[in-house]
């Protein structure tokens, strides 16, 4: 029942963790202090186990072994939002970027742990308490630096006004998702996207920084049915560099 | 003929390798134990983080310890059926971590609200007078925090 839906659907969730796994370790060794350093490569770390529960769960549906998935596709074969491949920039937008991706993941995490669909269910209610500690990261970090000095403050709204229109594209609605909805499998991105504006917006409510009204921003989409930017393949020929020189190897 | 708790103790064996302190057993990753009427041997964990890399590592050192008792015929599973949280680490379990000098997670009930991390015991002075430094620690599953009494950096066990 309804399987094309349900990989449509666990392709997006496990390829935004793996990307933006990708890009938090590229955090390690140039964190601007130890303990974000240690932060990001954490979060990569996690990220990156996430997406292979997700993988995994592909691969009991029939698609390839989790690896094979991870290192052999191209660009226009990832569903990941857009936002997740951008390159890092500084720190500020590392930090803006993770603050909005982490705030909609945890929601979609909430609400997969009621899924219809158990297999997912059971991930969902593992990963969202470890994602909490993502969430808390971000939030204590734009609730210090968002009302701290002007240069901070000013390249953190910079950062977000430059962000929002990807983040948006995280809700790009998938052609399944009314099947979705009906089979209880999965409330859908409407869903995540209003709980999500109430979280971020409670936290930005709390600094100097100042949420741009989000119905006057075009949402950059395409991500979630393999358009990408010119930032993801090069990322990608990095992640698989390794494989490809013996993808036979045991590690 | 075999029996569970003869398997459970014989995993008391099992530590965990960056807490070599601590048995599997008390860690509460060896979810479920069954013995089949031809004994075979099925034992199933669950990962503490999801993304543990030691989980594989601890998976095998099961493996091995079943085969140098000399059981021929297991399936070892890795499951998120029955999920893990750090209320399964057992008393035995805290004493250990506390004794190694790790805080052991503090217990709750149902639902897990970040902000006791802001009140971990320090395990070397048991000071309640201690701030969390940063969720995120030399590995996934450990928080740093600063014991305002005894002046010393600490790491928890993270509660989950």
């Amino acid at each position: 029942m309804n399987e094309q839906a349900i990989k449509d659907l666990l392709y997006k969730l496990a390829d935004d963790l793996l990307i933006l796994g990708h890009r938090n370790s590229e955090w390690t060794g140039f964190g601007p202090i130890l303990e974000e350093d240690i932060a990001f490569s954490s979060m990569a770390q996690d990220k990156i186990g996430h997406s292979l529960a997700f993988y995994t769960l592909l691969h009991e549906l029939g698609e390839a072994d989790p690896d094979t998935v991870a290192f052999t596709r191209n660009a226009n074969q990832f569903h990941n939002s857009q936002l997740v491949e951008l390159p890092n920039g500084e720190y500020d937008f590392s930090l803006i970027r993770h603050f909005l991706y982490d705030n909609a993941e945890i929601i979609r995490f909430e609400m997969l742990s009621q899924s219809s669909y158990e297999p997912i269910a059971k991930v969902a209610t593992k990963l969202k308490g470890e994602v909490k500690y993502h969430v808390l990261h971000a939030n204590t970090w734009i609730r210090n630096l968002g009302s701290s000095t002007e240069e901070a403050i000013a390249r953190l709204q910079t950062s977000l006004n430059e962000a929002l229109p990807y983040a948006l594209g995280m809700f790009e609605p998938s052609a399944y998702e009314q099947d979705l909805i009906d089979a209880s499998i999965y409330r859908g991105e409407e869903a995540v996207k209003a709980a999500w504006q109430q979280r971020i917006r409670a936290v930005l409510e709390k600094t100097e920084l100042q949420l741009p009204d989000l119905e006057s921003i075009t949402p950059i989409t395409g991500g979630r049915t393999g358009s990408h930017t010119h930032h993801l393949q090069p990322l990608l020929d990095e992640m698989a560099e390794v494989f490809k020189i013996d993808p036979a190897a045991e590690w | 003929m075999l029996t569970k708790e003869h398997i459970l103790t014989l995993l008391e064996e099992v530590k965990d390798p960056e807490i070599p302190v601590l048995s599997l057993v008390d860690l509460g990753v060896i979810t479920g134990v069954e013995i089949s009427e031809e004994d075979h041997v099925t034992v199933r964990m669950t990962p503490t983080f999801a993304g543990c890399p030691a989980m594989d590592y601890m998976k095998k050192d099961v493996e091995r310890t079943l085969e140098k008792h000399g059981i021929k015929h297991y399936t070892v599973t890795m499951t998120f059926d029955n999920p893990w949280d750090s209320n399964k680490i057992s008393e035995k379990g805290r004493k250990a971590l506390k004794d190694f000098g790790l805080a052991p997670p503090p217990t709750y009930d149902l639902i897990l609200d970040l902000d006791i991390l802001e009140y971990a015991t320090c395990p070397y002075c048991n000071s309640g007078n201690t701030s969390m430094r940063t969720p995120f620690g030399p590995t996934l599953c450990r928080s740093m925090h600063y014991c305002n009494d005894c002046r010393q950096m600490f790491e928890q066990f993270k509660p989950l």
